[in-house]
């Protein structure tokens, strides 16, 4: 049996601005197992960040307030945990690195400073023997001459080589989840590549689990084990990298996949989801997708659906799971459609 | 033989590195080194390559908002980096460009239907045809004329960048240069509007000239696909047969990068060591000879010419040139 080693129950993350409340995460509900890497895609505005930085209490407060829900860490509650303990936590046993490496970094301190520090704060071992670790540390996430960069402040490297720093940073204390929000968007492809092979193989040797945010979906193709899609602070659909890419279920997920241009295919005509993403806000009556669905019925208007099961650990947020009957009359409409 | 609409030959753009108590030049940048295409009418040439390798600098020296340094730039048969600023304001009529960042492009203290009049205004037009005008330029770009009256800040990224091509349609041109045009875009707002711009192309005839740096959303609009590193171009030739035939080992790797979204594709990924190096100091012979699996000995002292080496497939790489001879 897998053991899960980060469980998030109903999450309800809002903020709380001269507008009015804004749900940002709205009952999200996500579990990482040891070893294992999840994906969460959606584009911008849907909570995924947002998410991510709850999980960390990160979330800037005032206007933000995690209101609702649990976040529990091997069992522990993380969200009545004291200060001190979740301080232990953060880049210790759950790290995070973000997708701009330049502002993550301190321009002032020297690359081997900050490293240091990462690893003095969680462990009581001397400067020396600090610094031993941080080159040790910078070596495997493959920076050449390290002895070097250790002296080097971050305006000197490149933008792959501070992303790499990050993740030296982040993996210092051999963390047992690394959260990467958008590791690699701010990147060239080239140096992409790079980076997802350094978090795969840290992934393998280190059995570290990694919650990845992304809104590529060749990222999570790439990479993730499992996937979770979210739209409007829900989570919408969830499943394994093959079933949602393969064989998506909820509409969103349909549309998006068939939105993106392939590299792999010959040319047809882009499909493309009309309308946008709506703005999040209380109080929405039906399915949050429904103005921008094709397939949206009456129900679609007046209830909320639910994460419906569609076995294992596949979950879908669309009434037409629920409703066999019309399931078939939308994959034949779809099937006339990609004819 | 079709005539190009645009030739670009030999194009250079350096930037002066100064310092110094006196500011004296110390160095230079080249952004754009020795690059020449052409485009027809009513093809969309791609231009793909990663930060730094000049092809934005590239689609600015064509419309001279950079002055290049060195080259030709021909516009319908005429050298226009010769033309004076009075007849070259006449011929950005005909030249237009679209911008990456549709938050960064529009003034935000103008109304919509100031930014898109603009144009209009300078090359002499009544306010009421003005009007009528920008309603209709709406419409095109599929917003409605409600808008008019209102600013930037009211619109979502994709519809600012649909104001931004409005804007850019405004004087009927026959070239948009597309700098980067959906790269700040969600991916479903991004794929309305490339099919509104291949739509717009249709409709009007236009010809587009494409810099991006995704490589999937470049195959999906261009007709031909030129691949620029550290200010050169290194391939340029029909999409087809970049994306199934590429030449050169830089356009190889980039290829093999691209994570697809289709876990049922197993694909060998060439990871390329290091980093693009600076153009300030460039390497010398092949700029890419410092991070090429296939790097020979010639690659380090000369520079490869750029050489048709199929119908229509240009490579700059030594080991094309010389399988030729």
């Amino acid at each position: 049996m897998t053991e899960a080693i980060l469980k998030i129950t109903d999450l309800q993350t809002h903020f709380f601005t001269d507008n009015g409340e804004i749900p940002a995460v709205d009952g999200v509900s996500i579990t990482v197992n040891k070893g294992e890497v999840v994906g969460i895609v959606g584009e911008s505005g849907c909570g995924k960040s947002v998410t991510s930085l709850s999980i960390m209490q990160l979330v800037p407060s005032p206007p933000g307030k995690i209101v609702g829900g649990a976040i529990q860490y091997k069992g522990e509650d993380l969200l009545t945990a004291s200060k001190k303990r979740i301080k232990d936590i953060r880049g210790n046993e759950i790290s995070m690195i973000f997708q701009e490496p330049m502002t993550s970094l301190d321009p002032l301190f020297t690359i081997g400073n900050q490293i240091r520090e990462a690893i003095r704060i969680h462990q009581k071992i001397s400067k020396k023997e600090a610094s031993r670790k941080s080159i040790e540390m910078l070596k495997l996430v493959g920076i050449p001459r390290a002895e070097e960069v250790m002296n080097d402040y971050p305006h000197q490297l490149s933008g792959g080589m501070r992303q790499r720093v990050m993740i030296a940073i982040a993996m210092a204390c051999e963390p047992e989840i690394l959260i990467a929000d958008e590791p690699t968007t701010a990147l060239d492809v080239t140096i992409q590549a790079q980076i997802l092979d350094l978090m795969k193989k840290l992934n393998k040797e280190k059995n570290t689990a990694i919650l990845m945010i992304t809104h590529d979906l060749g990222v999570v193709a790439d990479i993730c084990d499992r996937v979770i899609v979210m739209y409007a602070g829900q989570v919408v659909e969830e499943g394994t990298t093959r079933e949602i890419l393969k064989d998506p279920s909820h509409p969103y997920t349909k549309g998006l996949i068939r939105s993106i241009p392939k590299l792999h295919e010959k040319d047809q005509k882009l499909y493309s989801i009309p309308g946008t993403v709506p703005k999040p806000k209380l109080g929405v009556v039906g399915c949050r997708f429904k103005d921008r669905c094709e397939f949206a019925h009456d129900r679609c208007f007046s209830d909320s659906p639910e994460l419906f099961s569609l076995g294992n650990s596949r979950h879908s947020r669309c009434f037409l799971i629920d409703d066999p009957e019309r399931k078939v009359a939308q994959d034949a409409a779809a099937n006339i459609g990609s004819q | 033989m079709q005539q190009p609409i645009l030739e670009v030959n030999n194009l250079k753009k350096y930037f002066d590195i100064r310092g110094g108590v006196f500011g004296k030049k110390v160095g230079e940048v080249k952004a754009v080194d020795d690059v020449s295409f052409s485009v027809n009418p009513g093809e969309i040439l791609g231009i793909v390559g990663e930060s730094g390798c000049g092809k934005s600098t590239t689609g600015k020296s064509i419309l001279r908002l950079i002055e290049p340094s060195d080259g030709e730039v021909k516009f319908e048969g005429q050298d226009i980096t010769k033309l004076n600023a009075e007849s070259m304001r006449k011929l950005r009529r005909d030249m237009q460009i679209i911008f990456q960042d549709p938050y960064a492009s529009l003034n935000p203290r103008h109304t919509v239907e100031k930014i898109i009049s603009e144009p209009l205004l300078i090359h002499g037009m009544s306010k009421q045809e003005r009007k009528s005008r920008v309603k209709e330029l709406l419409e095109v770009v599929g917003l409605s004329s409600y808008h008019a009256s209102r600013y930037p800040h009211q619109f979502s990224g994709g519809q600012r960048q649909r104001i931004g091509i409005a804007r850019a349609l405004a004087n009927n041109p026959k070239l948009i240069i597309c700098d980067e045009p959906v790269s700040a875009l969600d991916v479903s707002v991004q794929s309305q509007i490339l099919n509104l711009m291949e739509g717009l192309r249709d409709q009007f005839n236009l010809t587009y000239i494409f810099i991006a740096h995704d490589l999937s959303v470049v195959k999906h609009i261009s007709d031909r696909v030129g691949v620029m590193y550290l200010g050169r171009l290194v391939e340029l030739t029909d999409k087809d047969s970049l994306y199934d035939d590429p030449k050169h080992p830089y356009t190889k790797a980039l290829l093999s990068a691209v994570p697809l979204p289709d876990p049922d594709i197993e694909k060998e990924r060439i990871i390329l060591e290091g980093d693009v190096p600076s153009p300030s100091n460039p390497p010398t012979g092949c700029a890419f000879h410092t991070r090429c699996p296939m790097a020979m000995e010639i690659c380090k002292n000369i520079r490869p010419n750029f050489e048709q080496v199929e119908v229509n497939h240009f490579v700059a790489c030594h080991l094309y040139n010389g399988a030729e001879q």
